[in-house]
């Protein structure tokens, strides 16, 4: 057997959804003009899937920053911060991030996924146990493969399910971190955060949440779902990414617990990679004194995710339970997902295309994402466009139809 | 005995834990070929690995036990996977 020949099926999926006329995870954009707008193919086309939710991208404070620090410490660390040591900023990050989330420690990592990936990994081990949601995020998976707990997983944003299945292990001696994220970055809908802490505290488990989705969105003062909850106290570890409201890469954990130090000499994913360019850890910093000055900029990324929301609902496409930034066009059948994604690239209009299995149950998925920085009418030319190749493909009867249908 | 009770014994013993998952496997089954202890879940089934893993939510729930991702990789067969729920609800 060839090196390559156990991913015949991924081969013939791929090559069956490249058939739509392009490759929707190879798309190059050639030109980044604004946070909302990118040239590919050379046209002019609006992003409305980059996860860019303050569009702070091209901030001229977080620009400025980035360039001044490299200018001052050089374009990268060209090692991780225990070979290499922690540069000033990274320091400086870390403290600005715990004053944020009201916590006494953080850890800076170098990308999000690696936040999870250490985080999860080595804060439980052998004979301990990690209960994780049914649709988490693949970083959160790939975390559970690399340590050494026992996985269970329990089903979707059920705080019952959750219950069960910590009752089935009540009896066992290990530790039990359960983990959920604030914003799920397929459906869009978020975790019932109260009922899951009631759970860990019933069950004396530990309760990690990822606020990828979240931070910047939700909340107050953006600290993400945990504050508009308003269980910032009950929550053990938070973990997050710089790569979508921030606008830049990175990841971070913050918790109150006293050990927590030991993790820089005990967690791999944060001890064997080069640490963050001093450029990003300042744009991010920026980023973060931008949201912490401009919590406006929130209630714009809410106005904006009303006008789009209710804009395709309004058209007739079945979307997420929940209203948030992340907006996903339920299709069906995942061939005509991927005609419908190539019809909006041909229009100018740069969405996601999700397909099983990495979406829950088998759905395709037109995955948009709201930025605080569209304006009204990028919104409603998108909201156009997806009505369209839509009523083109069927995926949406006509308003009149659907009209008489009702009465 | 009642016809629920009956189940419920027959669910105890390893040949009824079989039984059981064959009849909760129907729906993946390819074709006309019978499940058996030797049908690879993986390859002889229709399921991708999320079914996979959302079959073995609903056999934690049908057996009242926990089916730990760490032990999937290690079920290769319908009858592996009988006996992993039968040694566990034994060590329960």
């Amino acid at each position: 057997m060839g090196l390559f020949d156990r991913f015949k099926t991924i081969r013939e999926v791929h090559g069956a959804v490249k058939a739509c006329g392009a490759d929707p995870f190879g798309v190059k954009m050639d030109r980044i003009v604004s946070a909302t707008e990118a040239v590919i193919e050379g046209r002019h086309t609006i992003l409305c899937g980059s996860n860019n939710y303050l569009g702070l991208t091209f901030d001229a404070d977080c620009v400025a920053a980035a360039q001044q620090a490299t200018q001052d410490f050089g374009t990268g660390t060209t090692g991780s911060r225990i070979a290499n040591g922690s540069y000033s900023c990274h320091k400086a990050l870390e403290t600005d991030l715990a004053d944020f989330y009201g916590k006494k420690h953080c850890m800076v990592f170098t990308t999000g996924y690696q936040a999870n990936l250490g985080a999860i990994s080595t804060l439980v081990g052998p004979g301990d146990f990690v209960i994780i949601d049914a649709d988490s995020h693949a970083s959160i998976y790939d975390a559970c493969k690399l340590g050494s707990a026992t996985v269970i997983r329990f089903r979707h944003n059920d705080p019952v399910d959750l219950d069960k299945r910590l009752q089935r292990i009540a009896n066992e001696p290990g530790n039990k971190l359960v983990v959920v994220e604030g914003i799920y970055s397929m459906l869009g809908d978020h975790a019932p955060l109260k009922e899951f802490v009631a759970v860990k505290k019933k069950h004396g488990a530990y309760l990690l949440v990822d606020e990828a989705h979240s931070m910047g969105v939700m909340g107050k003062t953006g600290r993400g779902l945990l504050e508009q909850e308003g269980v910032d106290e009950d929550i053990d570890f938070v973990t997050g990414t710089f790569s979508k409201s921030m606008g830049a890469i990175g990841g971070f954990l913050v918790s109150d617990h006293p050990d927590f130090e030991i993790l820089r000499v005990a967690c791999r994913p944060y001890m064997f990679t080069a640490s963050m360019p001093p450029s990003l850890v300042a744009s991010v910093r920026a980023s973060l004194a931008k949201l912490r000055a401009h919590p406006e900029l929130m209630v714009r990324l809410w106005r904006n995710v009303d006008t789009l929301y209710h804009g395709l609902e309004a058209a007739g496409f079945k979307l997420g339970r929940q209203k948030g930034p992340v907006v996903a066009v339920h299709i069906n059948d995942p061939a005509l997902a991927a005609r419908a994604w190539h019809g909006l690239l041909q229009h100018g209009v740069y969405v996601n295309l999700a397909l099983p299995p990495a979406t829950p149950s088998g759905t395709a998925l037109l995955r948009c994402s709201v930025c605080a920085a569209h304006s009204t009418e990028q919104l409603q030319r998108v909201t156009d466009v997806i009505t369209k190749v839509g009523l083109e493909l069927g995926l949406i009867a006509d308003q009149s139809v659907r009209i008489a249908a009702a009465e | 005995m009642g016809t629920a009770a009956i189940q419920s014994s027959l669910a105890q013993t390893r040949d009824g834990i079989f039984v059981e998952i064959a009849r909760l496997l129907e729906r993946f089954r390819a074709g006309d070929t019978a499940i058996t202890s030797e049908t690879v879940i993986a390859e002889d089934l229709t399921m991708d690995s999320l079914q996979v893993m959302d079959l073995m939510m609903e056999l934690e729930d049908r057996f009242d036990v926990s089916i730990p991702l760490n032990l999937v990789p290690e079920i290769a067969t319908v009858g592996q996977l009988a006996d992993t729920i039968y040694a566990s609800k034994a060590g329960a």
